[in-house]
């Protein structure tokens, strides 16, 4: 399956992939209109260390543990191989939290879990932080 | 091929889960003793607290069983397994049988011999829906509620109904709250938490007498209730088996393909013994998703496949009140420490390895240091500090990272 992959040497550590993830989920037409003075609450993140930046999100395990460990249900795997959150089934124990060994998931302010579901709920076709990454340091492919 | 499963909870999904990513056509038959469909049973308490209803508990949904093809018989009973015969009795006396059979059949309370007990009219266990319901009719804004057990149901428990009862005591003969999970400074900080929401405690203190609305401590202390919640402990299932001649010890022994002693006899879930990695011993670990592991690798097996399961390590995600606990792992070796307000991490090195860790308030990337734990990582692979301060994948070196990240192999 097509998956996020990140070429560590390429990413710049300027973070609008965070800016475009969190851009995604809001729906709206205008970036800056929609997140104007707002805390953002991407579910790709970019770590950042001397000289090192590279983005981090879920990767869509084939094995996935979050899946497995979910105590409701909430979390599952759709026929491509897309983890997904149902929101109104989470109850926000955070198992999955404790389970993703990528640290992937995190609590979302609407109390239940949030992670990259590869916009297939939101914008569709090329993941929104993809098509934003200047400098092709984040792709989307078959690896 | 005929697959039969007694119990119908979590090892029993991933038992069905694991069978049909190997074979789609065989039967397989699921006999329940409760009527419901495959729920989850931790949401008990969310059911009372008001933040799930019934119809949204279920564990898969709606389709499960068709979809999967099961034959599901909810509310029956196996009263007896007869391994030569391969054969399954029903309370109804029907007889069922298979080719492959998987016991999963989870755990009970365990109720200890306290005096007078049997005076108390009201009085629940906290296991199932039907308990969780039961106990919900008998409460209204006048009651007062004991509970003996200040372990994870026990409190769960309590959290769920504090809102609509008068008050909620909890005594428990441990001397900390959640001694299975945390230690005594975590403890006492969760301890802080929960008073300040209205619980009350008595540790290091058990119910020496009850009359049918006192119970008298062994402190001398005297708690009048209405209602009173036995969350003591649980005790694995395993009596149908050892009946049939299958090797328990306290839990049903399984290898790591989660096989019995008995041929073609399978064995997941809160009913076995597992072994656990991060002490190297074997335990007894009633945890959601220890029993769905455990249950896929047994399908998959059942139908002809090849899985082991052999990374169990104690791990719990609890809530009470908004504040958060993540644990994994067994707490030996050298403490690593940070407390702060309303937060708190410990991080347990033994033989240059995460062996366990405890976190409070900020669990951000747990995952991260329960995957240290899991997979055995040698901490010196790895920048130690940063990833004690904070847990990241800057903490890996960068060949590990491309593995991650890159997909590189
Ligand atoms: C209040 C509460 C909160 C919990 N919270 C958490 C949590 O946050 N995280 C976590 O990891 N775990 C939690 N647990 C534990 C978790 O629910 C169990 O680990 C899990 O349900 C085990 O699944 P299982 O399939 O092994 O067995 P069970 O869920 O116990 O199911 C076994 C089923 O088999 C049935 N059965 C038994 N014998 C027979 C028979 N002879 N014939 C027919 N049917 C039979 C039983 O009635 C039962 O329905 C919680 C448990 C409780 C009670």
């Amino acid at each position: 399956m097509k998956r996020v992959y990140v070429n560590e040497k390429w990413c710049l550590g300027c973070h609008l992939c965070e800016y475009n993830c969190a851009f995604a989920q809001t729906g709206k037409e205008d970036m800056a209109l929609a997140l104007k003075g707002k805390q953002i609450h991407p579910n790709i993140r970019v770590e950042d260390g001397d000289n090192i930046h590279f983005a981090v999100n879920c990767r869509h395990c084939d094995e996935p543990l979050c899946v497995k460990s979910c105590i409701t249900g909430a979390l599952s795997r759709d026929e491509n191989g897309v983890i997904t959150i149902d929101k109104e089934h989470c109850i926000h124990c955070y198992t999955c939290i404790l389970s993703c060994p990528y640290g992937a998931i995190v609590p979302s302010e609407e109390g239940a879990i949030q992670k990259c579901e590869l916009c297939i709920k939101t914008t569709q076709g090329t993941p929104r932080c993809v098509a934003g990454c200047p400098n092709n340091a984040i792709v989307f492919e078959e690896r | 091929m005929e697959y039969v499963i007694i119990g119908n909870s979590a090892a029993a999904v991933g038992c069905i889960e694991g069978i049909r990513q190997v074979d789609q056509t065989g039967g397989i038959t699921v006999i329940s003793d409760e009527k419901y469909h495959t729920y989850s049973r931790p949401l008990i308490s969310y059911l009372l607290l008001g933040e799930t209803t019934e119809a949204n508990m279920y564990y898969r949904p709606a389709d499960f069983y068709k979809k999967n093809n099961v034959t599901f018989m909810p509310g029956k009973t196996v009263t007896a397994i007869d391994p030569k015969a391969h054969q399954v009795c029903l309370d109804d006396g029907a007889k069922i049988s298979y080719d492959k059979l998987l016991y999963a059949t989870g755990s009970s309370p365990f109720v200890p011999q306290m005096q007078g007990l049997e005076r108390v009219k009201k009085q629940f266990t906290f296991m199932t829906l039907d308990s969780a319901k039961a106990l919900d009719k008998t409460l209204d804004s006048s009651t007062r509620v004991l509970i003996v057990g200040a372990g994870l149901i026990g409190l769960k428990c309590a959290e769920g109904i504090r809102h609509k009862v008068a008050d909620v005591t909890v005594v428990d003969l441990a001397p900390n709250i959640l001694s299975s999970i945390l230690d005594d400074d975590a403890a006492a900080m969760m301890q802080k938490h929960l008073e300040n929401h209205g619980l009350r405690f008595y540790l290091n203190d058990s119910v020496q007498q009850f009359t049918e609305d006192t119970a008298t401590l062994k402190s001398g202390a005297q708690v009048p209730f209405d209602v009173v919640v036995l969350a003591v402990g649980v005790r694995p299932n395993t009596a149908l088996l050892e009946e049939a001649g299958g090797k328990v010890n306290r839990g049903v022994v399984i290898n790591n393909k989660m096989k019995t002693s008995l041929p073609d006899i399978y064995a997941a879930g809160d009913c076995t013994r597992s072994h656990d990695i991060s002490s190297d011993t074997d335990r007894i670990l009633a945890l959601l998703p220890n029993a769905y592991m455990q249950g896929e690798t047994a399908g998959i097996n059942m139908a002809g496949g090849k899985a082991v399961f052999d990374k169990a390590i104690p791990m719990n995600a609890i809530g009470f009140f908004g504040l958060h606990i993540i644990t994994a792992g067994s707490y030996t070796g050298k403490a690593y420490t940070k407390i702060g307000e309303n937060t708190y991490k410990k991080l347990f090195v033994s033989d240059g390895l995460l062996k366990g860790y405890i976190l409070i308030g900020d669990i951000d990337r747990a995952g991260i240091y329960t995957s240290l734990i899991r997979e055995q990582t040698p901490l010196s692979d790895i920048d130690f500090d940063l990833v004690f301060e904070k847990p990241g994948l800057l903490a890996f070196s960068r060949e590990k990272r491309a593995q991650i990240l890159g997909g590189a192999k």
